[in-house]
């Protein structure tokens, strides 16, 4: 019965002692022994935990370094092979808008027959103002007929292979395209240039010309069909003791980007030369 | 045998020229590959083809472009006439060579186009093809005659193997 006591004593000292330790230490009491000793118990599994990381990244690294090389390098195909998708996609986008272009411009003059034909090259002499396209007397053209874009005149035939064919540009200094001048109602001559710029010729003095004035053809003289858009005035150039007013027209046509032209097939150009009188 | 080698690089020279060269403008002039070409060929020390080049490709480029055929052929020959006399004086400075060569090449094929074409009525201002189409093309020319002059040297060297070669 003592033994029972003195045990039962003893327990009740011991749970009272480490609650009073407890308490203690919640209390705050022994912060800075706790502290040292949490702090050594957290270095040391630091310190086991950076070897044991390192240790691991060398075993695991070269097999991970060798797969990251192999993704990387299919990645950097992929984008490759998806980079010369999106360029040629992109030409493609071009190339159909245009035609679609060129499509809407033969269903709005239905007048006309269209043959359409690739810009292949251009004349070697720089003198020159002619474009080389793929078409030829295979396809049905002609030396002679216009040629044209979506946005307007570009030239005429001027010589004809069986497989391609060269065209005058109206750029070219040797140009000549009878027009008219819309809304001043006068008709006048548009002729080339060696630096590409194109000028309205025997424009009467007393016309009305002003920046702004389409210019069309004129369908005088029978090369091209009327009603073709040429270009704007640009400047008009009227000197008093001159015969004609001058004028600089800007082309709708950008003739240094020109890719895919339409060729008038249906129009017979007339040659009255046999007309002219001989000297 | 030798000869047909002229058959592919005219060819080639006259696309390459229609297709690529022919749209690389400096203000409004152009440079000339087949007269580069040319000039590179005919002062190499071994050619006996340079007259057959000249007219081969004059006949070429005037099938081309819209000039009269005899304007290509007849500055082409003028400048293998150049070429051979210039391998001879200054035989031991093909680079100077072939710089005077272009130079007066390009001069020559322009002046005769001009004259052409002023023959046959085209107005052209003297000063805009002064300014506009002879110097810059004379300027493009002189830059693609170091590489073309090398490229046609090799060919040279492998057309006509020297006897120290061999």
């Amino acid at each position: 019965m003592r033994n029972l006591f003195s045990r039962t004593l003893q327990t009740t000292i011991i749970f009272l002692i480490v609650g009073g330790v407890i308490a203690l230490a919640l209390g705050g009491y022994f912060s800075s022994a706790s502290n040292v000793f949490t702090g050594s118990l957290v270095n040391l599994q630091t310190w086991f935990s950076q070897r044991f990381v390192a240790v691991q990244d060398f075993l695991t690294a070269p097999r991970d370094m060798a797969s990251l090389r192999q993704r990387n390098s299919e990645l950097e195909a992929e984008v490759s092979d998806l980079q010369a998708q999106v360029i040629q996609l992109q030409q493609e986008v071009g190339e159909t808008q245009i035609l679609a272009a060129l499509v809407d411009f033969s269903r709005a003059n239905p007048e006309n027959t269209y043959r359409a034909a690739a810009v292949i090259g251009r004349d070697p002499s720089p003198f020159l103002h002619f474009v080389i396209i793929n078409r030829g007397s295979n396809d049905g053209i002609l030396r002679g007929m216009p040629v044209v874009t979506d946005q307007g005149l570009v030239g005429r035939v001027d010589a004809v292979i069986a497989d391609a064919a060269r065209v005058q540009l109206i750029t070219d200094p040797a140009s000549v395209v009878n027009v008219r001048i819309q809304n001043a109602e006068v008709e006048a001559s548009l002729s080339g240039s060696v630096t590409g710029d194109v000028t309205l010729d025997q424009i009467p003095q007393d016309t009305a010309l002003q920046a702004g004035n389409l210019v069309l053809t004129s369908g005088l003289g029978g090369g091209y069909p009327p009603d073709l858009i040429i270009g704007q005035v640009v400047n008009v150039r009227a000197r008093d003791f001159d015969l004609f007013q001058q004028a600089t027209v800007q082309p709708v046509v950008d003739f240094n980007r020109i890719e895919i032209v339409l060729i008038i097939v249906n129009f017979k150009p007339v040659d009255f030369s046999p007309l002219l009188p001989v000297p | 045998m030798r000869n047909l080698i002229a058959a592919p690089v005219i060819l080639l020279s006259v696309i390459l020229q229609s297709a690529m060269i022919s749209r690389m403008y400096l203000l409004s002039g152009i440079a000339d590959l087949p007269l580069v070409i040319l000039a590179a060929w005919a002062l190499q020390q071994d050619v006996d083809s340079a007259w057959h080049w000249a007219i081969a490709m004059g006949l070429m480029v005037g099938f081309v472009s819209g000039l009269p055929w005899f304007v290509p052929v007849l500055a082409y020959a003028a400048i293998v006439t150049m070429a051979q006399v210039l391998q001879k004086r200054v035989w031991q400075a093909p680079l100077l060579a072939m710089f005077s060569v272009t130079f007066l090449g390009t001069v020559i094929i322009n002046l005769l186009t001009f004259a052409v074409l002023r023959f046959s009525g085209v107005r052209m201002p003297v000063e805009d093809v002064l300014g506009l189409l002879i110097l810059p093309g004379v300027l493009l020319n002189m830059l693609l005659a170091i590489p073309v002059y090398a490229v046609m040297r090799d060919l040279a060297r492998w057309v006509y193997p020297t006897a120290e070669a061999e």
